[in-house]
């Protein structure tokens, strides 16, 4: 049998690669020990592009490419960290930290270092705030610290659970996560399996434990 | 509930054996009944057509028409986009507030009306223009706007179609064709008859017809893709979401000549080997809506579609949606997801539509004026079609004139025409002195009077860094503030970005709030807005976002003083 992966082969930052054909150009960096950025890619969650801060240059198009989804081919020329690449990572953080509370995202702080971001680029700027859903004996959500990577929704949804508590709503910059007509969880059909918490990169989702010990409350499980 | 007669389940009956496509139709019947999608409704949806109430909830709250709490009798829409905003549109929303004592998303305290903000209602050139939904009736639009106590008493009057140029090869006249002045159709019984489906196909690629919806992709070429595709079945879909400010052409061909485009899309659905196809109409165009429901019912009954058309082999038809309010909803992808029943979000492309489009399957997907024009093609040939405009400009083109003109309306043009002679013959002439034009629309780019003397074909305008997009031309004299113009234009990519990625979803926010203060910039502000703009461009996901800032980018090529520079 031929069924063995045919290999293609190309060029990222200067260094030759040979991939398995169908490697997306992420797992190809990341083999070679070139590191590209995510935020809102994760290994359980179906890729939709959406964070933008893995966009490389491929073949010098016009547009930048999203490294998590876009499948390397034979003969690619990618650039990680050319000059636009790097404005837009740095404007994009820049933009976010204007918008959202960061405080506990560390992976995401990070970057604002490496990317030397002003996150007072942006003065006069409004930012998302909610109030906290303290709502269920589980979990607190705080979605003034989301950064809209979809992550919850999608375990919630086809990627892991099929329980459908959580959907995207509203338009544009005011998009927020939430449950049909923003009902308390409990009147939800959430199963609290845990799954979009799991996997929240910024804290705005914070098992109850945790946040009732750092507001300094006892918290005792037969009370709940 | 406001309307006791209509119960929820009469209402949801006719939607029980449908499957999720049937999610926009479904809550189009519940807005129109009850005014609002209440809890109560998504529920009864929900379990009629077994979607989770969640996801019902975000697509209720995805589209500007739909309303998820209780509204007035009459929901009043006012566009304040650019060309409305230059005829007063501001005044007349701060008219119809005072009047009730609301501000703008309000409803008055005896229930009579709601009063919201609208982005472009494509009525450019009525302006100013606004739509009143009446509670358990038809959504109609009013423009030109008279006054106030007409508005609110939801006096729409006329709307003369306002249609001109040198040519009518697409427009008619200015009265709707229906049936029996339009007569069989020709071009299908033609391609029936004498053209087998490669043909056809040649036929396009030959005639050098380009999309008209703004991308100006090869017709043809997207077709012979399709076709090829092994995947069964394929689609043809009409991208009938006209929503960029400014432009109306595809509003005026759906209100005079229904069957054109219907036979158009039955031509494609020959070409690439499809049976069904879909007509995707903006929630804005209830009367195009409308008249396309009635040409629909003439066709399927004269066997112009439905099965064996003809006597032929060929059987195909075609089902109408009603967009509610999404400029997105425009983008090829985003619209298959509407269509699906989902938030109208665009997808990663690859996969192109022509191998995983509606329902992931092979789909052509076409503007109106694309679909008109291939009737001709395939009638006439490839050469009689090639006689109008250039080698890469080919066939007429409609373009949309609103603004500071004598005679805003459609223009049906041989491409060459220069901008100037548009203006200045077909147009009747600037009102007052020529400031600045935006071609393409709030996604377009901005010229000044010494650049009106290029020809209007795509290869001269991308020369001068200029756009022909979808043919939208808003005319702008000297009394206009452009900084109000741009202010308009961020404001509308505000409202109408999607949030599925981050350089859109928050550059738009960014960039409105920079417009904003573009009056007393902070220092900066010239690479903020630079910075932002280059972002959106090269790395959103789709279309919308990186056209979002292409206006303010041109404005602050040619015109750097409007924020000053740091």
């Amino acid at each position: 049998m031929t069924d063995s992966p045919q290999t293609v082969r190309l060029i990222i930052d200067d260094r030759e690669i040979a991939v398995p054909e169908g490697t997306t150009i992420l797992a190809a960096a990341r083999q070679a020990g070139i590191d590209i950025p995510v935020i809102c890619h994760h290994q359980a969650t179906t890729a939709q592009g959406n964070c933008r801060i893995c966009v490389v240059d491929v073949n010098g198009r016009r547009l930048l490419q999203p490294a998590c989804s876009v499948v390397c081919q034979d003969g690619m020329v990618v650039e990680t960290r050319s000059e636009r690449v790097v404005r837009s990572r740095r404007t994009i953080l820049e933009m976010l930290s204007a918008s959202v509370d960061l405080s506990e995202a560390p992976d995401i702080q990070s970057l604002l270092d490496d990317y030397q971001a002003d996150t007072a680029r942006f003065p006069e700027a409004a930012r998302r705030r909610y109030p906290l859903y303290d709502d269920n004996p589980f979990y607190v959500r705080d979605y003034s610290k989301c950064v809209l990577c979809w992550r919850c929704v999608q375990m919630c949804g086809v990627d892991a659970q099929y329980t459908f508590a959580l959907t995207l709503a509203g338009r544009g910059f005011h998009t927020h996560v939430s449950t049909a007509f923003e009902a308390p969880m409990l009147e939800t059909v959430c199963v609290f399996c845990g799954q979009c918490v799991g996997v929240c990169p910024t804290n705005a989702l914070k098992p109850k434990i945790e946040y009732s010990l750092e507001q300094g409350q006892f918290f005792d499980k037969r009370s709940e | 509930m406001p309307d006791a007669t209509v119960t929820l389940d009469a209402l949801l009956a006719p939607y029980v054996e449908l499957q999720r496509d049937a999610l926009l139709p479904a809550l189009w019947e519940i807005q129109t009944a009850y005014g609002y999608i209440s809890p109560l409704a998504v529920r009864a949806i929900s379990r009629t057509l077994r979607i989770p109430e969640a996801e019902i909830y975000g697509v209720v709250s995805f589209y500007s028409m739909f309303h998820q709490e209780p509204t007035g009798q009459q929901v009043v829409h006012i566009c304040t986009d650019p060309a409305c905003g230059l005829k007063g549109a501001d005044d007349l929303l701060r008219a119809a507030c005072a009047r009730l004592g609301i501000q703008p998303g309000e409803t008055s305290p005896d229930g009579g009306h709601t009063i919201v903000r609208s982005s472009c209602l494509g009525l450019c050139e009525h302006a100013p223009a606004a739509q009143i939904s009446r509670r358990g009736a038809d959504v109609r639009s009013v423009a030109p706007v008279g006054d106030v106590d007409r508005l609110l008493a939801g006096d729409a009057g006329p709307r003369p179609t306002v249609i001109g140029g040198e040519v009518r090869v697409l427009l008619a006249g200015e009265q709707c064709q229906m049936l029996d002045e339009y007569g069989d159709y020709a071009a299908l019984r033609h391609a029936l008859q004498h053209l087998d489906p490669d043909r056809v196909i040649s036929e396009v690629e030959k005639s050098g017809l380009v999309g008209r919806g703004g991308a100006a992709f090869p017709t043809g070429q997207k077709w012979r893709f399709t076709r090829q595709a092994s995947e069964q079945p394929h689609y043809v879909v009409c991208n009938a979401d006209e929503s960029e400010p400014g432009t109306f052409k595809d509003r005026v061909l759906l209100e005079t000549r229904p069957h054109l485009v219907l036979e158009g899309m039955a031509l494609c659905a020959y070409a690439i080997g499809a049976s069904k196809g879909y007509l995707f109409v903006r929630g804005e165009y209830p009367e195009a809506y409308r008249t396309l429901q009635d040409a629909l019912a003439e066709a399927q009954a004269a066997n112009l579609l439905g099965k064996r058309i003809m006597g032929s082999e060929f059987s195909f038809d075609i089902e109408l949606r009603r967009s509610a309010g999404a400029y997105i909803c425009g983008e090829e992808t985003a619209l298959f997801e509407a269509i699906e029943g989902k938030r109208g979000y665009p997808r990663m492309k690859p996969p192109f539509p022509t191998s995983q489009g509606l329902f992931g399957k092979p789909t052509a997907i076409n503007n109106v004026e694309t679909l008109c024009a291939v009737t001709g093609i395939v009638r006439y040939g490839a050469d009689w079609f090639r006689q109008f405009g250039t080698e890469k400009s080919s066939g007429t083109k409609l373009v949309s004139v609103s603004g500071h003109v004598q005679r805003p309306g459609v223009y049906e043009i041989v491409p060459g025409l220069t901008l100037r002679r548009l203006l200045e013959e077909y147009c009747g002439g600037v009102t007052g002195t020529l400031q600045a034009v935006l071609m393409g629309g709030a996604a377009g780019t901005f010229l000044k009077p010494d650049e009106i003397d290029v020809r209007l074909t795509f290869e001269d305008l991308q020369a001068i860094g200029g756009t022909f997009g979808s043919g939208a031309v808003m005319v702008f004299n000297e009394t206009v503030d452009l900084r109000d113009v741009l202010r308009r234009l961020a404001r509308f990519f505000q409202h109408e970005s999607c949030g599925k990625c981050f350089p859109c979803q928050l550059g738009t926010q960014r960039q409105l709030e920079i417009v904003e203060r573009m009056d007393r910039p902070l220092s900066g502000d010239y690479e903020r807005l630079r910075d932002i703009g280059l972002t959106m461009s090269e790395a959103s996901l789709c279309g919308l976002g990186q056209t979002a800032a292409a206006a303010v980018l041109s404005a602050l090529r040619k015109w750097p003083e409007l924020v000053g520079t740091s």
